[in-house]
């Protein structure tokens, strides 16, 4: 039961959680105000940086300089190569798990999970000398590979939480009826795990788009994704801040936009179901 | 009934995900294992195939005496304690505020998500140029038009601004995770300690903080395991200077820039020990909540 609460209490409330909010925000939307400002400008005081003009010079520029969209294509085959790659593993896996479960089907869950804790930079040099010696190093394969390695476990954990919901009855019902295990999970198990494999996408394609340990140590020039596009930034020359901020505007928007519609998955994706 | 045919075939369809994270698992944690018992200084000769001299645990021993040992755990339980700090209670207070009745509540909750969407080398290059460059920035021209001297942020001030940095980023996390755990509370138990005459404080410490308690320690467990290994934050702002040098960051140092992989393997071996230990009792909890 939803507590009555008086206009003025509630009106307070929106003020306050406004205020945090945008609090909270103003870095982001201090970066796309600067980015549709000339470069001279974007080192004002804030109020004379309001006050400039507006220009969509800096797109232009950041994509011709650094060839955005090459960076940009990286990242988007990284971070869905990845996660396709990893439901492809995934899906049989939490399958079985979900419906065919025995006794060590939790302790293979727990294990999983765990290979999620191990500290990336505990197996850099490994990994970087595996990469040398197969000729993956800066190339999009072998980053494809890490990156769906790194994300497996939360891809099994998800897809094993959204499979349990569904009630086992109906598959039984299912193969009563004569449907094959092939038509079984093409015609009843597809169509009812849909939603909860788009959402399992969703929060992967964003923490592959995100990680920034192996695609920083692992990239240089040819299978750059966006995060080190950005990072190259970190030696500038000369002006450069309406530039940054309009080659990050570019780098977040699509995932800023894509994680609004995951909160609810994060949650689920991100504790591990510890949290309900 | 699960059939015996049936359980093959489960096995069967478990078995790529078990191999591929068994060797993403074993290999390379073999091979660090091997490399922190051996001298290895790829730039000076060393190479796998004219085999490497063995050190027993040389490299261990001298991981931790070296002078920048001691700093770099100090820089580390700094950044993840005052993270911690920081996110849990804010995180607290956050999800208090967006859990009460308010105008445009869906758009103010993706307002204070929002930071944890944007990838690390941009919040960390943001923040450094924008906001706490000495000369440009924004605090900068704060500072100046109250009258102040400006602050260098990263060298000045270099661990309370990478804290601010990284708890910008895990604020959101915090506060979704505490507001999930607060709309599971019953709010009858509430309403009936108000009538019983408990006052708000007395709610908050003997109703709503018990409850939240596996919440902040699912957060804090998480977060610990994450903030153990940041990297990029410090990658693109202060590159381990000015006493930002976390352990992650100078095993990294030490295995990649001056290549000294077998000293560097003995400190990746202490960060997997240590990271395990706050994967056991994150484990733990998450197995019990299998059970239910």
């Amino acid at each position: 039961m939803a507590r009555a609460v008086t206009t003025r209490q509630k009106t307070i409330n929106s003020l306050v959680a406004w205020m945090v909010g945008l609090l909270i925000f103003f870095p982001i939307l201090w970066i796309i105000i600067m980015s549709f400002k000339a470069e001279g400008d974007a080192i004002k005081a804030p109020l004379e940086v309001l006050n400039a003009p507006w220009t969509l010079e800096n797109y232009g520029v950041v994509q011709e300089r650094s060839d955005y969209s090459r960076h940009f294509v990286n990242s988007v085959i990284l971070a869905f190569g990845s996660t396709l790659l990893g439901l492809l593993v995934a899906v049989p896996a939490a399958w079985a798990m979900a419906f065919v479960p025995s006794k060590r089907t939790k302790d293979i869950l727990l294990w999983m999970l765990s290979t999620k804790m191990l500290p990336a930079v505990g197996v850099l040099y490994p990994i970087y000398l595996l990469f040398i010696q197969l000729g993956l190093l800066d190339s999009r394969a072998g980053l494809v590979v890490v990156l769906m390695l790194i994300n497996l476990p939360i891809i099994v954990w998800m897809l094993y939480t959204y499979f349990k919901e569904i009630p086992g009855e109906i598959l039984e019902a299912a193969r009563m009826d004569g449907a094959t295990l092939h038509e079984e999970i093409l015609y009843v198990l597809t169509p009812m795990a849909i939603p909860g494999m788009a959402s399992t996408v969703l929060l992967n394609v964003i923490l592959a788009w995100n990680e920034a340990f192996w695609t920083l140590n692992l990239t240089a020039a040819k299978a750059a994704p966006l995060t080190a596009f950005i990072a190259s930034y970190s030696s500038p020359e000369g002006l450069f801040y309406a530039k940054l901020s309009a080659a990050s505007t570019m780098a977040i928007a699509p995932i800023l936009i894509m994680g609004w519609f995951s909160q609810k998955q994060l949650v689920r994706g991100l504790t591990f179901g510890a949290v309900k | 009934m699960a059939t015996q045919h049936s359980r093959s075939a489960a096995r069967l369809m478990m078995a790529p995900a078990v191999v591929f994270l068994l060797g993403w698992m074993l290999v390379p944690l073999t091979m660090t294992l091997y490399f922190s018992f051996k001298k290895y200084l790829p730039m000076r000769g060393d190479s796998l195939a004219n085999g490497l001299d063995w050190v027993g645990f040389a490299n261990y021993a001298r991981f931790v005496t070296s002078s920048s040992f001691w700093p770099s755990v100090y820089a580390t339980l700094v950044i993840v304690g005052g993270v911690l700090v920081i996110t849990v209670i804010l995180g607290i207070f956050l999800a208090l505020l967006l859990d009460q009745p308010m105008w445009g509540q869906g758009v103010v909750r993706i307002l204070v998500i929002a930071p944890f969407f944007v990838m690390p080398t941009v919040s960390g290059l943001v923040w450094k140029n924008m906001f706490m460059d000495p000369v440009n920035g924004f605090f900068a021209h704060v500072w100046r038009s109250v009258g102040a001297e400006p602050i260098e942020w990263l060298s000045q001030a270099s661990l309370p601004s990478l804290i601010l940095i990284v708890s910008w980023q895990w604020l959101p996390f915090a506060t979704l995770i505490l507001l999930t755990a607060f709309q599971s509370l019953d709010q009858e138990q509430l309403e009936a300690a108000e009538m019983d005459g408990a006052r708000w404080p007395q709610r908050f410490a003997f109703i709503v903080l018990p409850h939240l308690s596996r919440a902040i320690t699912v957060v804090i467990l998480i977060q610990t395991i994450f903030l153990l290994s940041i990297f990029a934050e410090i990658f693109v702002t202060t590159q381990g200077s000015f006493g930002t040098k976390t352990l992650t960051y100078l095993i990294y140092q030490r295995v990649l820039e001056s290549q000294n992989v077998g000293l560097g393997s003995a400190g990746g071996v202490y960060a997997i020990i240590l990271a395990n230990i706050v994967a056991i009792f994150l484990m733990r909890i998450v197995g019990k909540n299998l059970d239910a």
